[in-house]
């Protein structure tokens, strides 16, 4: 199992950017999203809970949902929030990083073209949920 | 941080493989070697070229060689010869595209738009020449291929219907193509399509969730009517740098360039779905 996440996480890895918005970085309070609604598992799954991995827009936090030795859901635990920039990431960034380390697992593929702007916390979180539960 | 992972027992043979994952330059390479890559060093080799690029050429540091040119503090002399070669290169790339790709977006020497391709073919090669014959290094979604990959390494197929416990897998020799999705940059978390690479290079430009991004050098504003635009041939630096032209055209005038590139090929998707596909890209697309 470990083995088919640790490729699952590096090819995600493969189209991660860090987020280098040219924001404000000058140590203002940043707060937290309230943790979105998290799916109950379903009989035979198990979740691996990342830790939260600071990044300089707050906290990011994942769950990863295996079952079978498949990742079959990633949850995004705490995202920040603060900024428009903050909530276009979450709406926006995290489900796609999902998405697309779901399609990763699953079409059999080497790495990933034409996806930037993906989550440097995202990637290290998930890396850390995975190496708990290996 | 994101440290290196064999994905096969060190008494393995071989062809056993590392992947590695390595934040750089405002984004993350990942590398997918032969073990022996590690032993020998030059995987390590190939990250410091990485992080010496950065220094040299990020816009961002204030003491690097591109942000000293661009304030005019030094000149081409002064700084690392790669700069020099970096500028040719840019050049080039701008008189063939009729001026839509620029070492000087908005005015302001800044040769970025080059310099990941370039970075990332320049690691490949690093590799290859330590003796290396199949890797795939992928900097921030685009990809340097060299040779294929080795078949032994194939990882058991991820269906839930069938645990990874088959058996051993038969270690047929050679190679098959690295399979490379192209991200769909209208549907959130899905591929476009799946192309397959041996020494070869795919790139793709394209709007991200942060929108258009690319400017048309001409137009000073943000290029419209495509969604992304991959290309594939044989050199990464080429192979970016042509699609951020093409991109930067938009739609029809990239369809006609595209077509008359020797050895690079192309396939778009427009802002409104719609597809093409230069006249050589279909070999290029992995079988369903």
């Amino acid at each position: 199992m470990r083995r088919v996440l640790v490729a699952v996480v590096v090819t995600v890895a493969g189209l991660v950017a860090l987020l280098s918005f040219k924001t404000d970085m000058n140590g203002s309070e940043r707060t937290v999203g309230s943790p979105p609604s998290v799916p109950p598992l379903l009989p035979g799954e198990h979740a691996l809970t990342g830790r939260a991995v600071p990044t300089v827009y707050g906290p990011v936090r994942v769950r990863v949902v295996e079952r079978s030795g498949s990742i079959v859901g990633v949850n995004i635990l705490r995202h920040p929030a603060e900024t428009t920039m903050d909530i276009q990431i979450g709406q926006f960034a995290f489900p796609r990083l999902v998405g697309e380390t779901l399609t990763a697992q699953s079409a059999r593929i080497d790495s990933v073209s034409g996806a930037t702007y993906t989550s440097h916390g995202y990637i290290s979180s998930l890396q850390s949920a995975l190496d708990h539960g290996a | 941080m994101l440290s290196t992972f064999p994905l096969l027992p060190a008494t393995a043979p071989v062809t056993a493989r590392v992947r590695r994952a390595e934040p750089v330059m405002g984004t993350v390479v990942s590398f997918d070697v032969p073990a022996a890559a590690v032993a020998d060093g030059s995987l390590d080799c190939a990250v410091r070229w990485l992080h010496w690029v950065d220094r040299v050429f990020s816009p961002y540091r204030p003491d690097s060689d591109v942000s000293l040119l661009a304030a005019a503090e030094v000149t081409v002399d002064g700084c690392a010869p790669e700069v020099a070669e970096v500028i040719s290169a840019c050049t080039a790339v701008r008189l063939c595209s009729g001026g839509y790709f620029t070492a000087a977006p908005g005015g302001v020497f800044d040769p970025s738009g080059y310099v990941k391709g370039w970075a990332v073919e320049r690691a490949a090669a690093i590799l290859s020449a330590a003796g290396s014959s199949n890797h795939l290094v992928n900097g921030g979604g685009d990809v340097q291929c060299a040779g294929g990959r080795p078949r032994s390494t194939l990882a058991p197929a991820p269906s839930p219907d069938s645990p990874a416990s088959a058996g051993p897998s038969s270690p047929a020799p050679g190679e098959e193509p690295w399979r490379v999705g192209i991200a769909d940059p209208l549907h959130r978390g899905r591929l476009a399509l799946v192309v397959e690479a041996a020494d070869s290079a795919v790139a793709t430009s394209g709007i991200a969730e942060r929108g258009a991004h690319i400017v048309d050098p001409h137009l000073g504003r943000p290029a419209a009517g495509l969604a992304s635009l991959t290309v594939v041939g044989p050199s990464l630096s080429l192979a970016d740098a042509y699609a951020t032209a093409a991109f930067a055209m938009g739609p029809a005038r990239a369809r006609d360039w595209t077509e008359s590139l020797p050895g690079y090929e192309a396939y778009a998707i427009a802002e409104d779905g719609d597809t093409w596909q230069t006249t050589g890209f279909a070999p290029h697309i992995a079988p369903a």
